[in-house]
């Protein structure tokens, strides 16, 4: 009989211990981090994959254990981990994923599961129409009309008046394509001529032939990546002389490798993560931006392309917003997830790696002009426009 | 639309018609000797073109451990073989001859800086490289099946397509690369300037389908390649090993996507994996020759670059689009035209 009683007891408080351990692991925050570190857009996904490890693990006191996955580039596949992380793991917050269209078909997921959403990726329209679903996702890109604006400024400036348009056919170029029309016309600035490719064309002759058969004084190439080089590289072998805006899909250290003195003179928008050393010191993100990019070059031996940084900035913008929604909630509770994300719309004049965050709730990107530079290729180096 | 626009289109389709036209022939040597589609053939082209850029840019070459993986994966199911009691018994001297070669050119492109070597020294090393990769790939991913129905051998093409995609994305990295140019001189004809690189393109296209003619028409393993195309079990009967069919066809592929890949890399970015799609443009080709015809299938292949330079000037969205659409109208009068000729399987 006593036996039996010990038992029971000894049984007790094994469960006990059970219970209060599952309490002490409830008590970290919980972050699920999806790249599509392979596939198509992996230059996309490496560079924010390795920046994972640079995130803050601790805020306020909490741990903070980011589980990462893969998606593939494959939309299906961003489905089924946004789906693992949230009813498995059950995360409090995801970043990712890499790619626009697999951010759209997630956000549904998001938004049924309570679970805040911070989306590195380029297109506006996942917070853009602000509505019940996107109110979950934070966007941690510079939106396409704030670079687009900084270019058309500097044509109507230099008296450019028509522009040929070469983009992917994908929605990063569909986009722009948009954007860039709409702002172009206030400005009285013609688009004569737009054209579409693929990253993998073998060849952009016909398109080339066609912008210089519109004849434009200048050409806007948007595609993501080193696809934007050779679409320049083209037209400047057929000949055509005018001047080339790029877009920030343009800003990474192999458009100069690949371009090489095709690609000198060439005017793109960007964070200043390109031109780091040409900033001034009182510009708010220089040092954030400066840290970062020594942290990952420590860590992976080359310097980050700035797709890592936006999921970097992520990480900032939760170690602002945990410590606020810890006030509501445990982690792990749907009270803290809510909480989290009411705090985040609220972030205030955060310096991160791209620029300032000011976020509301109908502003979901929250970038101003300080989340873009005026960059000039000169000499085969980035070089800032005074 | 006036002639200099016809002209530079026209170049350009013919430059990537012979790139298509090549890797045609090779989809359909491959299919008759094997009847196996060579879905990876573009990984060919993508490899060589990015080895050949890696070592321009001085990065470290890794084409060579994929070779070693797969030659001691040779080894390995030579062994297996063995031990099953299937294979003889006498050491399988092949299998260990392409582990040391593997491994001795791996050891060469690691050791030596190959930056300033010069554009036929690179080339060269490419394609000793990027050859003994089809008959590994025979060896290890087909020939244990090579009985099996074409079905299957389709479903291992395109598992071995995406696992070689995977395998580029390790040793190559996400970003496109290109090489530099052979020559800068271009050869003025009228107001139309030809490209020098459109040049070595056509001119290296020609060469390989003249001494493949000379291969199959003058040459005894080219005889026995033919005959192992024609008719299987005839020529297994008259002693044709099939191994040797398989693996040499694969070489042959090899060395053909190999090629493409150094002729195309200074025209255009590749990435690691741009050479699906433009496989597939080959196969096109192919298909429009009913994979049976070579001459057909060179043809077919080079009209889908023209097509394709065209239908880009017009409606460059849509490129893709008409462009494989073309299959369609072929299809139907082939089907129309050849009422159960195809029942071999």
């Amino acid at each position: 009989m006593f036996g039996r009683r010990f038992a029971y007891s000894l049984l007790f408080s094994a469960l006990m211990v059970g219970t209060a351990h599952v309490q002490v692991a409830q008590a970290q925050v919980k972050v699920g981090v999806v790249t599509s570190s392979t596939g198509p857009i992996a230059l996309v996904g490496i560079p924010q994959k390795n920046s994972v490890p640079l995130l803050p693990t601790t805020v306020a006191g909490k741990s903070v254990q980011y589980i990462t996955l893969d998606d593939a580039s494959d939309p299906t596949a961003t489905v089924s981990a946004f789906k693992k992380l949230i009813t498995e793991e059950k995360v409090d917050a995801i970043i990712g994923p890499s790619g626009s269209p697999n951010a759209m078909g997630v956000i549904q997921f998001a938004a049924e599961a309570g679970v805040p959403m911070l989306a590195p990726v380029g297109t506006a329209a996942v917070v853009l129409p602000m509505n019940d679903q996107k109110k979950w996702v934070f966007k941690t890109t510079q939106n396409d009309d704030l670079i687009a604006a900084a270019l058309i400024e500097h044509m109507a400036k230099t008296g450019i008046t028509s522009v040929g348009f070469v983009g992917t056919a994908d929605p990063y170029g569909d986009n722009w394509l948009k954007v860039f029309s709409e702002q172009a016309a206030k400005q009285n600035i013609k688009v004569v001529a737009s054209e579409r490719f693929q990253r993998q064309d073998t060849s952009l002759t016909a398109q080339s032939l066609k912008i210089i058969a519109a004849n434009p004084q200048a050409v806007l190439i948007a595609a993501p990546g080193s696809s934007s080089v050779l679409p320049q590289t083209t037209l400047v072998d057929q000949g055509f002389r005018g001047k080339f805006y790029q877009t920030h899909g343009a800003a990474l250290p192999d458009f100069l490798k690949l371009g090489g003195r095709k690609v000198e003179g060439t005017i793109l928008a960007a964070s200043l993560m390109l031109v780091l050393d040409q900033v001034g010191d009182n510009h708010p993100s220089k040092k954030v931006a400066s840290d970062y990019v020594a942290a990952y070059e420590k860590a992976n031996g080359s310097k980050p392309a700035t797709f890592g940084a936006n999921v970097f900035d992520a990480g900032l913008l939760l170690e602002r917003a945990i410590p606020v929604a810890l006030k509501s909630g445990e982690p792990g509770s749907p009270a803290f997830r809510s909480a989290l994300r009411d705090a985040l719309e609220q972030v205030k004049e955060l310096p991160a790696t791209q620029g300032v965050y000011n976020l509301t709730p109908a502003d979901h990107s929250g970038f101003d002009e300080r989340g873009r530079e005026l960059i000039t290729v000169s000499k085969g180096t980035w070089t800032l426009v005074k | 639309m006036n002639l200099q626009i016809v002209m530079l289109l026209g170049q350009d389709g013919v430059t990537n018609g012979a790139i298509y036209a090549l890797l045609a022939l090779s989809i359909l040597l491959v299919f008759t000797v094997t009847r196996i589609l060579l879905i990876p053939q573009g990984e060919f082209v993508s490899f060589a073109a990015l080895t050949m850029a890696a070592m321009q840019s001085g990065t470290p070459v890794r084409m060579g451990w994929l070779l070693v993986a797969l030659a001691l994966a040779a080894v390995a199911l030579d062994l297996y073989d063995a031990a099953r009691g299937k294979g003889r018994w006498r050491p399988r001297g092949a299998a260990l001859a392409m582990l040391a070669y593997a491994a001795a050119v791996t050891a060469l492109t690691g050791l030596v800086p190959l930056d300033k070597a010069g554009v036929a020294v690179q080339a060269l090393l490419t394609v000793a490289l990027v050859v003994p990769l089809g008959p590994l790939l025979y060896r290890v991913f087909y020939q244990p099946i090579a009985a099996a129905h074409s079905l299957v051998l389709l479903i291992v093409s395109i598992a071995v397509h995406v696992v070689l995609v995977g395998a580029g994305l390790l040793m190559f990295g996400p970003e496109g690369a290109r090489t530099e140019p052979f020559s800068e001189e271009g050869l003025s004809i009228g107001m139309v300037t030809l490209n020098s690189q459109t040049l070595w393109v056509v001119a290296v296209s020609l060469l390989l389908i003249v001494l493949l003619y000379a291969f199959f028409e003058r040459t005894l393993y080219g005889k026995a390649l033919r005959a192992a195309a024609v008719n299987r079990l005839g020529a297994e009967l008259v002693g044709i090993s099939p191994e040797i069919a398989g693996k040499a066809s694969f070489g042959l592929a090899a060395l053909i996507g190999g090629l493409s890949g150094i002729l195309i890399a200074p025209i255009t970015t590749i990435y690691f994996d741009s050479g699906f799609i433009i496989s597939l443009k080959g196969f096109v080709g192919a298909i429009i020759g009913g994979m049976a015809s070579y001459p057909v299938a060179a043809l077919g292949a080079l009209f889908i670059g023209q097509a394709e330079s065209f239908s880009t000037f017009w409606a460059s969205s849509y490129k893709e689009v008409i462009v494989f659409t073309l299959i369609l109208p072929v299809l139907l009068w082939r089907s129309l035209s050849h009422k159960g000729a195809e029942d071999e399987e």
